[in-house]
C-alpha cells in the first residue's frame, strides 16, 4: 500500500501533462512530420515554427496586441476597482449589499451578448480596432471580478488600521497609497492575475472588435489555413508561445492563488 | 489640557449606542472607562478621539470645542486591544510614523524613537517586521508609537486584554510610569474591575451606553451611586437579595436579620435590596459584625490561595471569596458568615442609600 502510494498521483500528472507534452513536441516538428506518422517525439526537430512566428509581423504583432490590450485592461480594472472594493469593505450605505451582488451577476452572461453592442458602439465612436476597444470590453467582465477579489483581502485588514493612520495624521490619500496597498499587496496581485488570465484567454470580444492593427494572437491562430494547407507545427509553436505569460504571472502570485480563487475571503 | 463631553450621544440606525453622556476629564489625568463588551467604551472613545461624529453633544478641549474638528488635526493617539501595527514597515518606522507625518527632523527623529524604544525594550528589533515579533512585543509597538508623539489625549481601548496574564502583568507596572510626566488625558478601558482600582485615577462605570458613575476609582468602587455602577465594578458579581425593613431592624429571611442605625433606621418601612460583595462573604468569621447565613453548595472554584464558593441562599445565587482552601461537596449545605458592615442598600429604584 505504502509503496504504491506515488503512482497514482504519478499517473494523475502524467495524463495531466500529455496535452501539453504533445502541444509542444508538436510545435518541434515539421507539418508533413505531424500529418504523415506517428511519432512519440521529433524525429526530425525543427525551430523552423519558431523562427517564422519570431520573424513574420503577423504573427508576432499577434502577440505584442494581446499584451497590449492585456495589460491596459489590468491597469484599467485594478485600478477602477481598489477604490470600489475599499468603499464596499469599510462602509455601510442604502443597497450595498445588492449593489455588491449586481457585480458579480455583469459576469453571468456570455461575452457572445456583448460582441453586438460593443461592435456597434466600438465602430460608431471611432474605436473599432484598437487595443483600447477590446481592453475597455474586458473590463465589463474584470472589474467586478476585481472587486470581489479585492474586497475580500481588504476586509481581511482590520478597520483599526485605517483608525490608526489618521490617528498618527495620515489623510486618506496618504494612507491609502503608503499603508494600506501594500498591505493588500498580495490581493492586488492575485486580482491582477486573475483580470490578465481572463483576457488573455478570451478569444470572441477580442476577433470581433479588431481587424487588423489590434488582433490578438487567438485570433490569427484561427486563420492558419493557407495555400499549402493548415499548418500545424505552426499553430503547435503559438499554442505553446500562448501558455508562458501565464504561467510567468502565475509564478508570482502562486502562495495566494487559491484565497483568489475564493474571492479573498479565507 | 482638559477634555470635556457635553451632551454626547451615538444614534445608529434609530438604535441608541451612547445615552447624552457629560464628561470631564481634568489634565494630566488617568480616567479609566470600566464596563462589559458592548457598554460603548470604544464607541465613546471613537467619537472623543474625532474618528467616529457624534450624533448630538459637543467635545471641547482646554475649552475649545474640536466637535467638528478632523482626527488628524486633534494630536491624539490611540492604543487597540488587537495588536494594529503597519505591517509593511518596520519597527523603526512604525515608531517613527506619527513624527514623518509631522514633518519633523530626521535627527530629532532618531532620538525620540530611541528613547521610545529603549523604555519599552525595543531596541534590538528595530529593524524587524511587527509580523516576526510576538504579541506583546507587537502591542508594545503600538503603545510605543501611540506615546512617541506628544499626544494631548491618549486612548488606550483595552491594550492588555488580548496578552498573556505575565505580559499584562508587566505592562500594567510599566503604563503608569510611562505616562507619568506627560501633561496628556489618558482614558484607559477595561472589562477588569482590578484594573480600574490598580490605577489609581478615575473611574466612569459604563452600561448599555450610559455612564452611571463617574469620580475618583476607590470612591466609585466603594460607594457606587446604583445597583447598576456596583454590579459593573465588581468582580466576582456582587451578591444581592431582597431585605424586609421594620423600624430598626433589617430582616433577610425569618431568624436572620440585624439592627441597623442612623440615616438606614429612618427610612421608611419595607423592601429594600441588600447589597454584598464575595470577598465580604466568608468561611471565616470575620469583620465586626458577621451575620450566619447558610446555603447549598453548587461550585466551590479553588486558586492557589483562596476559595471561591457559588451558593444558594432563599432563591439567591450568591458568591463567597474566602483566603484559604476549602472544598466542599456539592449539593451539601455550609454556613457562610455576611460581614453586614461593608453592606450597600438599595430603594426601589435601585438608588444606593447613603449611610
Amino acid at each position: 500500500m505504502k509503496r504504491s502510494s506515488w503512482l497514482i498521483p504519478t499517473i494523475y500528472i502524467l495524463f495531466l501533462l500529455l496535452p501539453i507534452y504533445w502541444l509542444v513536441s508538436m510545435s518541434f516538428k515539421s507539418t508533413n512530420e505531424i500529418l504523415g506518422s506517428f511519432t512519440l517525439w521529433p524525429q526530425d526537430f525543427t525551430l523552423a515554427n519558431y523562427e517564422k512566428i519570431f520573424t513574420d509581423p503577423t504573427w508576432y504583432m499577434g502577440y505584442v496586441n494581446s499584451l497590449i490590450y492585456v495589460s491596459i485592461n489590468t491597469v484599467l480594472s485594478v485600478a477602477v476597482a481598489l477604490p470600489a472594493a475599499y468603499a464596499f469593505s469599510r462602509y455601510r450605505f442604502m443597497g450595498d449589499k445588492h449593489l455588491f451582488f449586481w457585480l458579480l451577476t455583469n459576469r453571468m452572461a456570455p461575452a457572445a451578448v456583448f460582441a453586438l453592442p460593443f461592435f456597434q458602439l466600438y465602430s460608431a465612436v471611432g474605436l473599432f480596432d484598437t487595443h483600447l476597444a477590446v481592453a475597455l470590453a474586458h473590463t465589463l467582465f474584470n472589474v467586478p471580478l476585481a472587486v470581489w477579489i479585492l474586497e475580500g483581502f481588504m476586509s481581511g485588514v482590520p478597520k483599526q488600521l485605517d483608525e490608526t493612520a489618521y490617528v498618527d495624521g495620515y489623510s486618506f490619500p496618504r494612507f491609502f497609497v503608503r499603508i494600506f496597498l501594500p498591505t493588500i499587496a498580495a490581493g492586488i496581485g492575485v486580482a491582477c492575475f486573475f483580470c490578465f488570465m481572463f483576457s488573455w484567454v478570451e478569444l470572441l470580444l477580442g476577433k470581433t472588435l479588431t481587424a487588423v492593427a489590434a488582433k490578438p494572437i487567438a485570433a490569427t491562430m484561427t486563420r492558419t489555413a493557407s495555400s499549402s494547407g493548415y499548418e500545424l507545427g505552426l499553430l503547435a509553436a503559438a499554442g505553446s508561445l500562448t501558455i508562458i505569460p501565464g504561467a510567468f504571472v502565475i509564478y508570482f502570485v502562486r502562495n495566494y492563488i487559491a484565497r483568489g480563487f475564493a474571492l479573498g475571503r479565507v | 489640557m482638559s477634555l470635556e463631553l457635553k451632551e454626547v450621544s451615538k444614534q445608529v440606525g434609530g438604535e441608541t449606542h451612547i445615552y447624552p453622556t457629560n464628561l470631564v476629564f481634568d489634565s494630566a489625568s488617568f480616567n479609566i472607562l470600566l464596563g462589559t463588551t458592548g457598554a460603548g467604551k470604544t464607541t465613546l472613545m471613537q467619537i472623543m478621539a474625532g474618528l467616529d461624529k457624534a450624533s448630538t453633544g459637543s467635545i471641547f478641549f482646554n475649552g475649545e470645542d474640536v466637535t467638528n474638528i478632523a482626527v488628524q488635526k486633534r494630536n491624539v493617539s490611540m492604543v487597540y486591544q488587537q495588536f494594529i501595527n503597519y505591517p509593511n514597515f518596520t519597527v523603526y518606522e512604525n515608531i517613527a510614523s506619527p513624527l514623518r507625518v509631522a514633518n519633523i527632523g530626521e535627527g530629532e527623529i532618531k532620538k525620540r524613537v530611541g528613547d521610545i524604544a529603549d523604555l519599552l525594550k525595543l531596541s534590538p528589533m528595530l529593524g524587524r517586521r511587527p509580523s516576526e515579533l510576538s504579541g506583546g512585543q507587537q502591542q508594545r509597538i503600538a503603545m510605543a508609537r501611540a506615546l512617541v508623539k506628544d499626544a494631548s489625549l491618549v486612548l488606550l481601548d483595552e491594550p492588555l486584554a488580548n496578552l498573556d496574564f505575565k505580559l499584562r502583568e508587566e505592562l500594567r507596572d510599566e503604563l503608569p510610569r510611562l505616562l507619568a510626566e506627560r501633561n496628556c488625558v489618558v482614558v484607559y478601558a477595561t472589562t477588569e474591575p482590578m484594573e480600574a482600582l490598580l490605577f489609581s485615577g478615575h473611574t466612569a462605570a459604563m452600561h448599555e451606553g450610559r455612564v452611571t458613575q463617574f469620580g475618583p476609582s476607590s470612591q466609585v468602587y466603594r460607594e457606587p451611586n446604583d445597583l447598576v455602577s456596583a454590579r459593573v465594578f465588581s468582580e466576582p458579581p456582587i451578591n444581592t437579595t431582597s431585605v424586609l425593613k421594620a423600624g430598626n431592624e433589617i430582616r433577610l429571611s425569618p431568624g436572620i436579620s440585624w439592627n441597623v442605625a442612623g440615616e438606614l433606621a429612618r427610612l421608611k418601612d419595607g423592601p429594600y435590596t441588600f447589597g454584598i460583595r464575595a470577598h465580604h462573604v466568608t468561611i471565616q468569621e470575620t469583620g465586626n459584625t458577621p451575620i450566619q447565613v447558610d446555603g447549598t453548595v453548587q461550585i466551590t472554584e479553588i486558586s492557589g490561595s483562596e476559595s471561591v464558593v457559588h451558593f444558594r441562599m432563599n432563591d439567591n445565587n450568591w458568591i463567597s471569596q474566602s483566603p484559604g482552601i476549602h472544598p466542599y461537596d456539592v449539593g451539601s449545605t455550609a454556613h457562610f458568615y455576611v460581614d453586614i458592615s461593608h453592606g450597600l442598600y438599595f430603594d426601589e429604584h435601585e438608588k444606593t442609600i447613603s449611610v
